[in-house]
């Protein structure tokens, strides 16, 4: 562990000294939604009169578009009306009081995760002002960040300090006409994190949402732009290993990065939205638009992510090689149990000359749960010397799951080279057997072969995030053999 | 009935898919013998080892089987496992993704946990492995490679037998462990097995063939035919086992 990385973890640990209270005003703006919504989100958070547009040019042709419906998912269908769409204070009469009010087994589960105590309240939903105590923490981390000239603050918050590099680049990556869900983001999105790399930094800290205050009020439309100027660094992490619970049932996040010249972007992610219970009743739909854009030469975007989480997942975290010799990584590990259903994979256009990008996806499947890849490998006329490595595995732990892949593959520079593999596994009687009769319970067999399984991806994951996320996937499963 | 014994084996009967492939076989061990399990291709051996090691498939109809103070039938496979019964494989499974020290070390804590022994950490447990895995002649690389992925026949028996003296097992069966082994890997396999013989511990061999008895001397020598043990003998037995074959024991068997 880095030094810097050990004062904030201290930080983080210690006891919680000083109320915070949200000045948030608990007004809540009737379910529906039409233009005079989006403009009231809009003035409520105080926004320039160019993002008011922006949001109502996204409505408006967001009311022309259809729910996609190629998604290997099924859901019921979802009713825009009924939803409220100004990022509401969560209602505090609901919320349980304390955690002596929380589903015994949310807490169990924060405990096998080494959740700290104070964290567990926040993630659990309980109502109090301030469970995180973050003024001393945040006030140091801003300095250090500062010093280094580096923006990272929550949306709303650039939107006032930093406007003009908000109208520069929100939407440049992902427009708002992309898709149904990119469209209903821009028109009503809430919050989310903003970042911005100077020239030639090296951000001082792996930056995390964990870090960010209000990070817990993202509200259900995230939105989220990081821009890494020409020869800067840096190393994004989003969520976290707990459960989190969330009353609002659709997620439709959009993130957009951008990598100037020389510049990388590593952005990992471990999503544990509720799943649902074990007979698939409850659970987020987390319906993701997530692109890095390679814009100048020699640039680099990773994109690394555990997904364990959410009732339906529908993301793929894409990357348009725009840049002479740009890279792109996506690396995946997507786990579904009981009836999760999850459609994920990446994008990867390759426009620039001698643009790289390497794909690994690992999928494991269990219970009922269907987890399908869906992956395009699209190679630009312009793009000489392009090159494409991808691997797709998938493992099914029982008969009950299901596994698939959609890759699709189109060159139109012949001088292109693209190779693909692809294994199907099953986590067979004679290994557990064979573990068992060496003294491993069943559940340790199969979370050491999952463990196996996922390795490639795991390595690719910040040190700390990588022990969490084992630990993640370990409490995923329980259940999933016997 | 002897309450000495390691291992008692009465009037077992087992089925597989309504097939009987085990009627009323009996068997005792006690510590310090080396029993050699001797037969035709399909008289229930393997069946015998699936079944002392826990496999579900195999469905025991009656019969018990005691092993040390314990039913050994009520044991779920990884209790009988950590109480020290060891199986090695006929054929030994591939995991691809998990590498062998890592499932050496998961076996040898799981065991020592149950005895209340601490956990061995990496260093120690390097300390430990390293004599085995020269006598065994296994390469150190060997422990970074997915448990039996791309090993040919003769590194999976080894691997077995390496396994075996990690653990340190009360009581060995070990299932074919001569098969498919040229001369110098076979050597390498008995000596393994001889290196672990000891009073308190006791071996069941099952094997087609008397060669690797020659270096692995039984105590005792017993032919299985059609789900029970039909001949029991000492060395001698083997001996004339390979020079006749088994139809003078089936013959003499359906004479009774």
């Amino acid at each position: 562990m880095r030094t810097e990385d050990k004062e904030f973890s201290d930080l983080v640990k210690q006891k919680y000294q000083h109320g915070f209270v949200t000045d948030i005003e608990q007004e809540l703006v009737p379910p529906g939604l039409d233009e005079d919504v989006v403009r009231l989100i809009s003035k409520k958070k105080g926004e320039p009169l160019f993002l008011t547009n922006w949001r109502l040019k996204a409505y408006r042709h967001w009311l022309t578009m259809d729910e996609p419906t190629w998604a290997h998912v099924k859901y019921t269908p979802i009713d825009y009306q009924s939803i409220s769409y100004f990022a509401a204070p969560k209602n505090l009469d609901d919320a349980p009081k304390s955690l002596d009010e929380v589903d015994p087994a949310l807490l169990e589960t924060y405990d096998k995760l080494g959740i700290p105590l104070h964290e567990r309240a926040r993630l659990a939903g309980v109502a109090v002002d301030a469970v995180f105590d973050s003024v001393s923490v945040a006030t140091t981390f801003k300095e250090k960040l500062g010093e280094a000239g580096v923006v990272f603050c929550s949306f709303s918050e650039a939107v006032k300090t930093h406007p003009e590099l908000i109208e520069k680049y929100l939407g440049s990556v992902v427009p708002q006409r992309d898709n149904f869900f990119a469209a209903l983001n821009s028109a009503v999105f809430s919050d989310g994190s903003f970042v911005y790399i100077p020239k030639g930094v090296r951000c001082p800290m792996e930056l995390s949402t964990y870090f960010r205050i209000n990070a817990a009020n993202t509200g259900q439309f995230e939105r989220t732009l990081i821009i890494a100027d020409e020869g800067s660094h840096v190393s994004y992490l989003e969520g976290c290993t707990a459960p989190m619970r969330d009353e609002n049932q659709l997620h439709a996040a959009v993130v957009e990065l951008v990598a100037l010249e020389d510049a990388e972007i590593k952005y990992s992610t471990v999503q544990n939205w509720y799943p649902g219970d074990e007979n698939g009743v409850g659970g987020i739909y987390n319906f993701v638009t997530k692109r890095g854009d390679c814009r100048g030469a020699n640039s680099k975007i990773s994109w690394t992510q555990v997904e364990t989480g959410s009732a339906i997942t529908w993301k793929y975290p894409s990357c348009i090689l725009r840049g002479e010799n740009s890279i792109g990584e996506f690396y995946s590990v997507a786990l579904a149990n009981n009836y999760q259903q999850a459609d994920t994979g990446t994008k990867m256009v390759h426009i620039g000359a001698n643009t790289r990008s390497t794909i690994i996806s690992k999928g494991i499947s269990a219970g009922n749960a269907e987890n399908s890849y869906r992956g395009l490998v699209r190679i630009m006329p312009t793009a000489h010397g392009a090159r494409n490595y991808t691997q797709c595995d998938s493992l099914l732990i029982g008969d009950q799951c299901g596994a698939h892949t959609f890759p699709a593959v189109e060159s139109r520079n012949r001088n292109a080279q693209i190779e693909h593999e692809a294994t199907t596994s099953k986590i067979s009687d004679d290994q557990l057997f064979y573990c068992r009769q060496r003294g491993l319970s069943e559940e340790d067999t199969v979370n050491m072969i999952v463990n196996g399984f996922c390795r490639d991806v795991f390595k690719k994951l910040p040190m700390e995030f990588a022990v969490e996320a084992q630990a993640l996937l370990n409490v995923s499963l329980e259940g999933a053999v016997g | 009935m002897n309450n000495t014994n390691l291992l008692q084996i009465s009037d077992l009967h087992v089925e597989v898919e309504d097939r009987i492939i085990l009627n009323g076989l009996n068997l005792d061990v006690a510590p310090g013998e080396l029993h050699a399990i001797m037969g035709p291709n399909g008289s229930g051996k393997s069946t015998l080892a699936q079944v002392l090691a826990g496999r579900d498939k195999f469905e025991v109809t009656s019969g018990s089987i005691q092993f040390k103070d314990s039913d050994l039938l009520s044991l779920e496979p990884e209790e009988r496992a950590r109480e020290g019964l060891f199986l090695g494989f006929q054929y030994p499974v591939e995991i691809p993704g998990v590498n062998n020290a890592y499932l050496l070390k998961a076996a040898l804590n799981a065991k020592r946990a149950v005895n209340g022994k601490q956990e061995v950490d990496a260093f120690e447990f390097m300390k430990l492995i390293k004599d085995k895995m020269e006598l065994m002649q296994i390469p150190t690389d060997f422990l970074n490679r997915s448990v039996n992925e791309g090993f040919s026949g003769g590194e999976k028996k080894r691997n077995e037998i390496l396994q075996m003296l990690m653990l340190e097992p009360q009581l060995a069966v070990l299932d074919e462990t001569d098969s498919g082994l040229d001369v110098d890997a076979l050597k390498v396999v008995a000596t393994g097995i001889n290196t672990l013989r000891s009073p308190e511990r006791a071996t069941i061999l099952i094997t087609h063939y008397q060669r690797l008895l020659e270096l692995v001397v039984p105590d005792y020598v017993h032919v299985l035919y059609d789900g029970q043990i039909v001949k029991s003998g000492n060395k001698e037995l083997a001996q004339t086992l390979d020079e006749r074959g088994y139809d003078w024991v089936k013959i003499e068997t359906e004479k009774k």
